[in-house]
Protein backbone atom coordinates (compact mmCIF):
# COMPACT_ATOMS: atom_id res chain seq x y z
CA UNK A 1 0.00 0.00 0.00
CA UNK A 2 1.57 3.56 -1.21
CA UNK A 3 0.34 6.15 1.28
CA UNK A 4 1.73 9.84 0.88
CA UNK A 5 1.44 11.30 4.06
CA UNK A 6 3.67 14.29 3.42
CA UNK A 7 1.11 16.65 2.45
CA UNK A 8 2.66 19.98 4.48
CA UNK A 9 6.07 19.55 1.66
CA UNK A 10 3.86 19.40 -1.46
CA UNK A 11 0.34 18.12 -2.49
CA UNK A 12 -0.95 16.22 -5.57
CA UNK A 13 -2.37 18.60 -8.39
CA UNK A 14 -6.07 18.47 -8.12
CA UNK A 15 -7.70 17.49 -11.51
CA UNK A 16 -9.71 21.27 -11.03
CA UNK A 17 -6.21 22.55 -10.81
CA UNK A 18 -4.47 20.65 -13.83
CA UNK A 19 -7.54 21.40 -16.06
CA UNK A 20 -7.73 25.11 -15.17
CA UNK A 21 -4.01 25.05 -16.67
CA UNK A 22 -4.55 23.64 -19.88
CA UNK A 23 -6.58 26.43 -21.43
CA UNK A 24 -3.86 28.69 -20.58
CA UNK A 25 -1.13 26.51 -22.77
CA UNK A 26 -3.15 25.99 -25.80
CA UNK A 27 -5.62 29.24 -25.76
CA UNK A 28 -4.61 31.44 -23.48
CA UNK A 29 -0.76 31.80 -24.54
CA UNK A 30 -0.53 35.09 -25.28
CA UNK A 31 1.11 37.88 -22.79
CA UNK A 32 -0.90 39.46 -20.61
CA UNK A 33 0.86 42.80 -21.71
CA UNK A 34 0.63 42.96 -24.97
CA UNK A 35 -1.87 44.96 -26.67
CA UNK A 36 -3.49 42.76 -29.41
CA UNK A 37 -6.40 40.44 -28.60
CA UNK A 38 -3.97 37.24 -27.70
CA UNK A 39 -2.45 39.11 -25.44
CA UNK A 40 -5.66 41.09 -24.20
CA UNK A 41 -7.50 37.60 -23.44
CA UNK A 42 -4.57 36.13 -21.61
CA UNK A 43 -5.12 39.64 -19.36
CA UNK A 44 -8.56 39.16 -19.08
CA UNK A 45 -7.76 35.31 -17.94
CA UNK A 46 -5.50 36.66 -15.70
CA UNK A 47 -7.64 39.66 -14.07
CA UNK A 48 -10.40 37.19 -13.34
CA UNK A 49 -7.81 35.04 -11.27
CA UNK A 50 -7.38 37.97 -9.55
CA UNK A 51 -10.56 39.14 -8.65
CA UNK A 52 -11.36 34.95 -7.58
CA UNK A 53 -8.49 34.79 -5.34
CA UNK A 54 -9.26 37.98 -3.94
CA UNK A 55 -13.08 36.51 -3.48
CA UNK A 56 -11.38 33.57 -1.72
CA UNK A 57 -9.74 35.57 1.09
CA UNK A 58 -12.01 38.58 1.63
CA UNK A 59 -10.00 41.29 -0.20
CA UNK A 60 -9.96 43.45 -3.19
CA UNK A 61 -7.95 42.06 -6.24
CA UNK A 62 -5.68 45.19 -6.62
CA UNK A 63 -4.60 43.85 -3.00
CA UNK A 64 -3.26 40.34 -4.94
CA UNK A 65 0.25 40.55 -6.02
CA UNK A 66 1.13 36.97 -7.83
CA UNK A 67 4.87 35.42 -6.78
CA UNK A 68 6.21 32.66 -7.53
CA UNK A 69 5.70 31.33 -4.29
CA UNK A 70 5.54 31.49 -0.26
CA UNK A 71 9.19 32.06 -0.18
CA UNK A 72 9.19 34.94 -2.74
CA UNK A 73 6.17 36.18 -0.93
CA UNK A 74 7.43 36.10 2.70
CA UNK A 75 10.39 37.90 1.70
CA UNK A 76 8.69 40.65 -0.46
CA UNK A 77 6.24 41.02 3.17
CA UNK A 78 8.91 41.59 5.16
CA UNK A 79 10.85 43.64 3.15
CA UNK A 80 9.05 46.28 2.43
CA UNK A 81 7.84 46.60 6.04
CA UNK A 82 11.60 47.12 6.72
CA UNK A 83 12.14 49.20 3.76
CA UNK A 84 8.53 51.38 5.29
CA UNK A 85 9.68 51.19 8.85
CA UNK A 86 13.71 52.60 8.08
CA UNK A 87 12.16 55.50 6.48
CA UNK A 88 10.23 56.65 9.92
CA UNK A 89 13.50 55.92 12.11
CA UNK A 90 11.45 52.60 13.25
CA UNK A 91 13.74 49.44 13.40
CA UNK A 92 12.45 46.96 15.22
CA UNK A 93 10.20 43.69 14.25
CA UNK A 94 8.44 41.06 16.18
CA UNK A 95 8.53 37.74 15.08
CA UNK A 96 8.43 33.63 16.61
CA UNK A 97 11.36 31.36 16.85
CA UNK A 98 9.58 28.78 14.76
CA UNK A 99 8.82 30.51 11.62
CA UNK A 100 9.78 29.17 8.23
CA UNK A 101 13.46 29.85 7.19
CA UNK A 102 11.83 32.08 3.79
CA UNK A 103 11.26 34.86 7.00
CA UNK A 104 13.65 33.68 9.62
CA UNK A 105 16.41 34.19 7.02
CA UNK A 106 15.03 36.77 5.70
CA UNK A 107 14.82 38.55 9.03
CA UNK A 108 18.48 37.55 9.98
CA UNK A 109 19.49 39.86 6.57
CA UNK A 110 17.61 42.55 8.12
CA UNK A 111 19.23 41.89 11.44
CA UNK A 112 23.16 42.46 10.05
CA UNK A 113 21.54 45.80 8.43
CA UNK A 114 20.95 46.92 11.83
CA UNK A 115 17.45 46.04 12.40
CA UNK A 116 16.31 44.40 16.03
CA UNK A 117 14.63 40.92 15.91
CA UNK A 118 12.66 39.76 18.85
CA UNK A 119 11.28 36.06 18.20
CA UNK A 120 9.01 35.18 20.68
CA UNK A 121 8.95 32.12 22.73
CA UNK A 122 7.16 28.95 21.55
CA UNK A 123 8.00 26.84 24.64
CA UNK A 124 4.77 27.07 26.53
CA UNK A 125 2.15 24.94 24.81
CA UNK A 126 4.38 25.22 21.52
CA UNK A 127 2.83 28.22 20.28
CA UNK A 128 2.56 31.86 21.00
CA UNK A 129 -0.21 33.76 23.15
CA UNK A 130 -1.45 37.58 21.30
CA UNK A 131 -0.59 38.25 24.77
CA UNK A 132 3.16 37.89 24.01
CA UNK A 133 2.92 39.69 20.84
CA UNK A 134 1.31 43.13 22.88
CA UNK A 135 4.24 42.93 25.04
CA UNK A 136 6.66 42.96 22.59
CA UNK A 137 5.20 45.60 20.86
CA UNK A 138 7.68 48.94 21.39
CA UNK A 139 7.10 52.71 19.79
CA UNK A 140 10.07 51.15 17.08
CA UNK A 141 7.66 48.16 15.83
CA UNK A 142 8.01 47.85 12.48
CA UNK A 143 6.34 44.94 11.51
CA UNK A 144 4.43 42.16 13.48
CA UNK A 145 5.31 38.87 11.15
CA UNK A 146 3.98 35.31 12.44
CA UNK A 147 2.94 32.52 10.53
CA UNK A 148 -0.45 31.17 10.20
CA UNK A 149 0.41 27.66 11.34
CA UNK A 150 3.24 25.43 11.75
CA UNK A 151 4.64 23.51 8.92
CA UNK A 152 6.47 20.71 11.22
CA UNK A 153 4.83 20.73 14.27
CA UNK A 154 0.94 21.96 13.34
CA UNK A 155 -0.08 24.64 15.78
CA UNK A 156 -2.42 27.30 14.54
CA UNK A 157 -1.31 30.49 15.97
CA UNK A 158 -4.41 33.32 17.19
CA UNK A 159 -4.06 35.14 14.28
CA UNK A 160 -7.46 37.07 14.69
CA UNK A 161 -6.35 38.14 17.78
CA UNK A 162 -2.75 39.21 17.03
CA UNK A 163 -4.23 41.09 13.83
CA UNK A 164 -6.59 43.32 16.42
CA UNK A 165 -3.69 44.02 18.56
CA UNK A 166 -1.08 45.17 16.13
CA UNK A 167 -4.25 47.37 14.59
CA UNK A 168 -4.94 48.83 17.44
CA UNK A 169 -0.99 49.66 17.93
CA UNK A 170 -1.04 50.89 14.31
CA UNK A 171 1.80 48.11 13.75
CA UNK A 172 1.70 46.29 9.95
CA UNK A 173 1.26 42.23 10.09
CA UNK A 174 2.29 40.32 7.89
CA UNK A 175 1.59 35.88 8.37
CA UNK A 176 3.29 33.17 6.75
CA UNK A 177 0.27 31.58 5.90
CA UNK A 178 1.40 29.13 3.80
CA UNK A 179 0.41 25.84 5.65
CA UNK A 180 -3.23 27.26 6.20
CA UNK A 181 -4.82 28.71 3.30
CA UNK A 182 -7.28 26.29 1.81
CA UNK A 183 -6.96 24.21 4.76
CA UNK A 184 -8.49 26.79 7.49
CA UNK A 185 -10.59 29.46 7.42
CA UNK A 186 -9.14 33.10 6.31
CA UNK A 187 -10.82 36.55 5.86
CA UNK A 188 -7.53 38.90 5.99
CA UNK A 189 -10.24 42.14 6.38
CA UNK A 190 -12.09 40.32 9.65
CA UNK A 191 -8.47 39.24 11.21
CA UNK A 192 -7.04 42.71 10.60
CA UNK A 193 -4.03 40.66 8.43
CA UNK A 194 -2.55 43.70 6.56
CA UNK A 195 -0.17 41.66 4.30
CA UNK A 196 -0.34 37.36 3.97
CA UNK A 197 2.05 35.17 2.04
CA UNK A 198 0.41 31.35 0.40
CA UNK A 199 1.68 28.99 -1.80
CA UNK A 200 -0.31 27.00 -4.73
CA UNK A 201 1.13 23.84 -3.72
CA UNK A 202 0.12 23.26 -0.44
CA UNK A 203 -2.96 23.07 -1.32
CA UNK A 204 -3.11 20.73 -4.23
CA UNK A 205 -2.40 23.71 -7.06
CA UNK A 206 0.64 23.80 -8.83
CA UNK A 207 4.18 24.55 -7.67
CA UNK A 208 5.99 27.64 -8.63
CA UNK A 209 3.58 30.19 -7.95
CA UNK A 210 2.24 31.72 -5.19
CA UNK A 211 0.63 35.04 -3.72
CA UNK A 212 1.31 37.96 -1.31
CA UNK A 213 -1.55 39.67 -0.09
CA UNK A 214 -0.86 43.38 0.54
CA UNK A 215 -3.61 45.73 1.97
CA UNK A 216 -4.07 48.59 0.21
CA UNK A 217 -2.11 51.95 1.47
CA UNK A 218 0.71 49.51 2.13
CA UNK A 219 3.51 50.50 0.04
CA UNK A 220 5.45 47.36 -0.92
CA UNK A 221 9.52 47.23 -2.33
CA UNK A 222 10.16 45.05 -5.33
CA UNK A 223 12.42 42.79 -5.14
CA UNK A 224 12.48 42.11 -8.96
CA UNK A 225 12.72 44.92 -10.78
CA UNK A 226 12.14 44.71 -14.78
CA UNK A 227 8.09 45.59 -16.29
CA UNK A 228 5.57 47.15 -14.90
CA UNK A 229 3.39 43.97 -14.40
CA UNK A 230 1.67 42.99 -11.00
CA UNK A 231 0.91 47.06 -10.52
CA UNK A 232 5.13 47.79 -10.66
CA UNK A 233 5.58 45.41 -7.87
CA UNK A 234 6.63 42.58 -9.41
CA UNK A 235 8.51 42.55 -12.35
CA UNK A 236 8.30 39.49 -15.28
CA UNK A 237 5.57 37.88 -17.43
CA UNK A 238 2.70 36.40 -15.02
CA UNK A 239 2.76 32.53 -14.49
CA UNK A 240 -0.73 32.43 -16.15
CA UNK A 241 -1.01 28.52 -16.57
CA UNK A 242 0.14 28.58 -12.51
CA UNK A 243 -2.00 31.47 -11.29
CA UNK A 244 -5.31 29.95 -12.76
CA UNK A 245 -4.23 26.14 -11.57
CA UNK A 246 -3.60 28.28 -8.24
CA UNK A 247 -6.85 29.78 -7.99
CA UNK A 248 -8.72 26.56 -9.55
CA UNK A 249 -7.09 24.95 -6.48
CA UNK A 250 -7.74 27.02 -3.91
CA UNK A 251 -11.72 27.61 -4.91
CA UNK A 252 -11.86 24.09 -4.75
CA UNK A 253 -10.09 23.63 -1.09
CA UNK A 254 -12.39 26.26 0.43
CA UNK A 255 -15.70 25.24 -1.52
CA UNK A 256 -14.80 21.37 0.32
CA UNK A 257 -12.80 22.65 3.65
CA UNK A 258 -15.97 21.97 6.07
CA UNK A 259 -15.84 18.69 4.42
CA UNK A 260 -12.23 18.05 4.32
CA UNK A 261 -11.49 19.19 7.65
CA UNK A 262 -13.95 16.80 9.19
CA UNK A 263 -12.87 13.87 7.37
CA UNK A 264 -8.91 15.10 7.96
CA UNK A 265 -9.47 15.32 11.31
CA UNK A 266 -10.73 12.32 11.89
CA UNK A 267 -7.90 10.58 10.67
CA UNK A 268 -5.17 13.06 12.33
CA UNK A 269 -7.27 12.47 15.90
CA UNK A 270 -6.79 8.52 15.22
CA UNK A 271 -3.40 8.88 14.25
CA UNK A 272 -2.30 10.81 17.33
CA UNK A 273 -4.32 8.44 19.69
CA UNK A 274 -2.79 5.09 18.55
CA UNK A 275 1.02 6.59 18.10
CA UNK A 276 0.74 8.45 21.44
CA UNK A 277 0.75 4.45 22.80
CA UNK A 278 4.05 4.01 21.79
CA UNK A 279 6.51 3.76 25.18
CA UNK A 280 8.67 7.40 25.34
CA UNK A 281 7.23 9.51 22.92
CA UNK A 282 6.03 12.67 22.51
CA UNK A 283 3.47 14.75 20.46
CA UNK A 284 4.94 18.11 19.17
CA UNK A 285 3.05 20.99 19.00
CA UNK A 286 -0.49 22.77 20.19
CA UNK A 287 -2.91 19.56 20.93
CA UNK A 288 -5.86 21.65 20.43
CA UNK A 289 -5.38 24.56 17.67
CA UNK A 290 -3.64 22.38 15.01
CA UNK A 291 -3.79 22.05 11.81
CA UNK A 292 -6.06 19.07 10.71
CA UNK A 293 -3.36 16.97 8.97
CA UNK A 294 -0.71 17.58 10.91
CA UNK A 295 0.83 14.56 13.44
CA UNK A 296 4.24 15.12 14.94
CA UNK A 297 5.86 12.89 17.43
CA UNK A 298 9.53 12.30 18.95
CA UNK A 299 10.14 8.66 19.90
CA UNK A 300 13.35 8.20 22.05
CA UNK A 301 16.38 6.40 21.42
CA UNK A 302 15.99 6.58 17.54
CA UNK A 303 17.11 8.36 14.60
CA UNK A 304 14.48 9.90 11.91
CA UNK A 305 16.05 9.03 8.90
CA UNK A 306 16.49 5.44 9.48
CA UNK A 307 12.62 6.03 10.67
CA UNK A 308 11.57 7.53 7.30
CA UNK A 309 13.26 4.82 5.06
CA UNK A 310 12.08 2.11 7.24
CA UNK A 311 9.11 3.95 6.80
CA UNK A 312 9.44 4.06 2.60
CA UNK A 313 9.54 0.46 2.78
CA UNK A 314 6.46 -0.02 4.08
CA UNK A 315 4.97 2.58 1.42
CA UNK A 316 4.55 5.09 3.77
CA UNK A 317 6.25 9.14 2.55
CA UNK A 318 6.60 10.54 5.79
CA UNK A 319 9.00 13.09 7.08
CA UNK A 320 11.45 13.90 9.97
CA UNK A 321 12.93 17.11 11.61
CA UNK A 322 16.34 14.89 11.98
CA UNK A 323 19.34 16.66 11.43
CA UNK A 324 20.74 13.67 9.14
CA UNK A 325 17.14 14.41 6.80
CA UNK A 326 18.89 17.73 6.25
CA UNK A 327 22.08 17.32 5.66
CA UNK A 328 22.93 19.64 8.72
CA UNK A 329 24.04 19.06 11.32
CA UNK A 330 21.28 20.56 14.30
CA UNK A 331 17.72 19.15 13.88
CA UNK A 332 15.25 21.30 13.38
CA UNK A 333 15.08 24.53 14.65
CA UNK A 334 11.01 24.55 15.15
CA UNK A 335 11.67 20.87 17.87
CA UNK A 336 14.64 23.25 19.13
CA UNK A 337 12.51 26.16 19.24
CA UNK A 338 9.74 24.47 21.33
CA UNK A 339 12.23 22.98 23.60
CA UNK A 340 12.98 19.66 22.60
CA UNK A 341 16.92 18.90 23.46
CA UNK A 342 19.11 17.58 20.55
CA UNK A 343 18.45 13.64 21.60
CA UNK A 344 14.70 13.15 21.26
CA UNK A 345 14.83 16.05 18.63
CA UNK A 346 16.29 13.60 16.29
CA UNK A 347 13.94 10.73 16.45
CA UNK A 348 10.96 13.24 15.18
CA UNK A 349 8.03 12.08 12.61
CA UNK A 350 5.57 14.07 10.79
CA UNK A 351 3.22 12.81 8.72
CA UNK A 352 0.99 15.35 7.08
CA UNK A 353 -2.40 14.76 5.53
CA UNK A 354 -4.72 15.80 3.17
CA UNK A 355 -8.43 14.67 1.93
CA UNK A 356 -6.73 12.66 -0.34
CA UNK A 357 -5.76 10.15 2.52
CA UNK A 358 -7.98 7.43 3.77
CA UNK A 359 -9.21 5.00 6.90
CA UNK A 360 -7.34 1.95 5.38
CA UNK A 361 -3.83 4.02 4.66
CA UNK A 362 -3.89 5.27 9.04
CA UNK A 363 -4.28 1.57 9.95
CA UNK A 364 -1.65 0.74 7.63
CA UNK A 365 0.59 3.63 9.87
CA UNK A 366 -0.95 2.72 12.50
CA UNK A 367 0.55 -1.14 11.75
CA UNK A 368 3.97 0.35 10.40
CA UNK A 369 5.09 3.23 12.93
CA UNK A 370 5.31 0.94 15.75
CA UNK A 371 6.95 -2.10 14.54
CA UNK A 372 9.26 0.05 12.75
CA UNK A 373 10.24 2.04 16.15
CA UNK A 374 10.45 -1.20 18.13
CA UNK A 375 12.96 -2.59 14.70
CA UNK A 376 14.96 0.93 15.53
CA UNK A 377 14.88 0.89 19.35
CA UNK A 378 15.86 -3.26 19.36
CA UNK A 379 19.57 -1.97 17.66
CA UNK A 380 20.26 1.58 19.18
CA UNK A 381 22.44 1.42 22.07
CA UNK A 382 20.56 4.51 23.46
CA UNK A 383 17.75 2.74 24.04
CA UNK A 384 19.75 -0.19 25.73
CA UNK A 385 21.25 2.35 27.78
CA UNK A 386 17.79 4.02 28.95
CA UNK A 387 15.91 0.58 29.65
CA UNK A 388 19.08 -0.36 31.56
CA UNK A 389 18.63 2.24 33.70
CA UNK A 390 22.39 3.64 32.22
CA UNK A 391 20.71 6.64 30.59
CA UNK A 392 17.52 8.29 31.91
CA UNK A 393 14.33 8.63 29.73
CA UNK A 394 13.35 12.25 28.80
CA UNK A 395 9.87 11.83 27.25
CA UNK B 1 15.36 5.71 -2.38
CA UNK B 2 17.98 6.69 -4.62
CA UNK B 3 19.83 8.42 -1.56
CA UNK B 4 21.58 5.63 -1.16
CA UNK B 5 23.20 2.49 -3.26
CA UNK B 6 21.55 -0.77 -3.03
CA UNK B 7 24.74 -2.20 -0.63
CA UNK B 8 23.66 0.66 1.42
CA UNK B 9 20.00 0.05 1.60
CA UNK B 10 20.99 -3.98 1.62
CA UNK B 11 23.01 -3.76 5.08
CA UNK B 12 20.30 -1.01 6.54
CA UNK B 13 17.33 -3.38 5.65
CA UNK B 14 19.10 -6.28 6.62
CA UNK B 15 22.04 -5.44 9.03
CA UNK B 16 24.41 -8.22 9.68
CA UNK B 17 25.37 -8.50 13.05
CA UNK B 18 23.19 -6.71 15.33
CA UNK B 19 22.90 -7.36 19.12
CA UNK B 20 25.38 -7.36 21.60
CA UNK B 21 28.34 -9.74 23.25
CA UNK B 22 27.79 -10.54 26.88
CA UNK B 23 31.40 -10.72 28.48
CA UNK B 24 32.90 -8.92 25.33
CA UNK B 25 36.99 -8.82 25.11
CA UNK B 26 36.42 -5.03 23.91
CA UNK B 27 33.79 -2.51 23.69
CA UNK B 28 33.54 0.10 21.98
CA UNK B 29 31.51 3.19 21.70
CA UNK B 30 31.85 6.44 19.76
CA UNK B 31 29.71 9.56 18.93
CA UNK B 32 26.81 11.43 21.00
CA UNK B 33 23.02 11.45 21.04
CA UNK B 34 23.09 14.89 20.44
CA UNK B 35 24.61 14.38 17.50
CA UNK B 36 22.47 12.34 16.60
CA UNK B 37 24.98 8.98 15.78
CA UNK B 38 25.95 6.74 18.50
CA UNK B 39 27.73 3.32 16.99
CA UNK B 40 28.94 0.97 19.72
CA UNK B 41 30.96 -1.76 19.02
CA UNK B 42 31.37 -5.24 20.98
CA UNK B 43 34.01 -7.73 20.37
CA UNK B 44 35.23 -11.72 20.95
CA UNK B 45 38.60 -12.24 20.36
CA UNK B 46 40.82 -15.72 20.64
CA UNK B 47 44.56 -15.92 19.99
CA UNK B 48 44.26 -12.17 18.52
CA UNK B 49 41.63 -13.22 15.83
CA UNK B 50 37.61 -11.65 15.96
CA UNK B 51 35.85 -14.67 16.57
CA UNK B 52 32.53 -12.51 17.25
CA UNK B 53 30.98 -9.13 16.45
CA UNK B 54 28.32 -7.00 17.18
CA UNK B 55 27.25 -3.44 17.04
CA UNK B 56 24.02 -1.46 18.05
CA UNK B 57 23.79 1.79 16.68
CA UNK B 58 21.33 5.10 16.94
CA UNK B 59 21.48 7.13 13.58
CA UNK B 60 20.27 7.27 10.09
CA UNK B 61 20.20 4.86 7.16
CA UNK B 62 24.12 4.90 5.98
CA UNK B 63 24.94 4.82 9.97
CA UNK B 64 23.51 1.39 10.14
CA UNK B 65 24.73 0.38 7.06
CA UNK B 66 28.63 1.34 7.65
CA UNK B 67 28.61 -0.04 11.36
CA UNK B 68 27.19 -3.55 9.34
CA UNK B 69 29.56 -3.45 6.66
CA UNK B 70 32.23 -2.76 9.01
CA UNK B 71 31.60 -5.87 10.93
CA UNK B 72 31.44 -7.98 8.58
CA UNK B 73 34.64 -6.74 7.45
CA UNK B 74 36.60 -7.98 10.52
CA UNK B 75 34.81 -11.05 11.46
CA UNK B 76 37.09 -13.63 11.62
CA UNK B 77 40.21 -10.90 10.51
CA UNK B 78 42.82 -10.82 12.57
CA UNK B 79 43.21 -7.75 15.06
CA UNK B 80 45.84 -6.22 13.58
CA UNK B 81 44.22 -6.38 10.55
CA UNK B 82 41.30 -5.04 11.86
CA UNK B 83 43.40 -2.49 13.15
CA UNK B 84 44.04 -1.08 9.42
CA UNK B 85 40.41 -1.24 8.56
CA UNK B 86 39.53 2.57 7.26
CA UNK B 87 36.61 4.34 7.14
CA UNK B 88 37.14 4.85 3.09
CA UNK B 89 37.57 1.22 2.77
CA UNK B 90 34.08 0.91 4.45
CA UNK B 91 32.66 3.58 2.46
CA UNK B 92 33.79 1.47 -1.26
CA UNK B 93 32.29 -1.66 0.45
CA UNK B 94 28.99 0.04 0.45
CA UNK B 95 29.23 1.16 -3.22
CA UNK B 96 30.50 4.92 -1.76
CA UNK B 97 28.41 6.89 0.43
CA UNK B 98 26.82 10.38 0.01
CA UNK B 99 29.39 13.00 0.77
CA UNK B 100 27.45 14.45 3.69
CA UNK B 101 27.32 11.07 5.06
CA UNK B 102 31.20 9.92 4.91
CA UNK B 103 31.34 10.93 8.62
CA UNK B 104 28.91 7.65 8.88
CA UNK B 105 31.85 5.34 7.89
CA UNK B 106 34.34 7.71 9.96
CA UNK B 107 32.35 6.88 12.92
CA UNK B 108 32.66 2.89 11.97
CA UNK B 109 36.15 2.94 11.68
CA UNK B 110 36.44 4.71 15.32
CA UNK B 111 34.02 2.34 16.21
CA UNK B 112 36.08 -0.68 15.67
CA UNK B 113 39.50 0.96 16.45
CA UNK B 114 37.95 2.00 20.07
CA UNK B 115 36.79 -1.61 21.14
CA UNK B 116 40.30 -2.81 19.93
CA UNK B 117 42.04 -0.21 22.84
CA UNK B 118 39.25 -1.92 25.14
CA UNK B 119 40.87 -4.83 24.50
CA UNK B 120 44.40 -3.68 24.32
CA UNK B 121 43.80 -1.79 27.60
CA UNK B 122 41.73 -4.24 29.42
CA UNK B 123 45.03 -7.44 28.13
CA UNK B 124 47.66 -4.76 29.14
CA UNK B 125 48.44 -4.82 25.63
CA UNK B 126 50.98 -1.88 24.60
CA UNK B 127 49.90 0.29 21.31
CA UNK B 128 50.37 3.66 19.96
CA UNK B 129 47.75 5.95 21.23
CA UNK B 130 48.47 8.21 17.66
CA UNK B 131 46.55 5.38 16.13
CA UNK B 132 43.97 5.79 17.87
CA UNK B 133 41.63 9.41 17.40
CA UNK B 134 39.14 10.21 19.50
CA UNK B 135 36.24 11.77 19.07
CA UNK B 136 37.40 15.52 20.40
CA UNK B 137 39.65 15.08 16.64
CA UNK B 138 36.24 15.37 14.67
CA UNK B 139 34.52 18.56 13.85
CA UNK B 140 31.46 16.71 12.93
CA UNK B 141 29.50 18.05 15.86
CA UNK B 142 31.11 21.36 16.75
Amino acid sequence: MQVYADNAATTKMSKAAIEAMMPCFEKFYGNPSSLHSVGQQAKEVLEDARARMAALLGCEPREIYFTSGGSEADNQAIISAARLGARKGKKHIISTAFEHHAVLHTLNRLEKEGFEITLLDVKNNHNITARQVRDAIREDTCLVTTMYANNEIGSILPIAEIGAICKEAGVPFHTDAVQAVGHIAIDVKAQNIDMLSLSAHKFHGPKGVGALYCRRGLMLTNLIDGGAQERGKRAGTENLPGICGMVAALEEAVANLEENTVKVTAMRDKLIAGLSRIPHCALNGDPVNRLPGNISFCFEGIEGESLLLLLDMYGISASSGSACTSGDLDPSHVLLAIGRVHDVAHGSLRLSLSHRNTMEEIDHILSAVPAVVEQLRGMSPVWRDLQTGKRTYIL
Amino acid sequence: MALYSEKVMDHFMHPRNVGVIENADGVGEVGNAKCGDIMKIYLKIENDIIVDVKFETFGCGSAIASSSMATEMIMGKSIHDAMELTNKAVAEALDGLPAHKLHCSVLAEEAIKNALKDYFDRNGIPYDAKQFPDCAHCAHCD
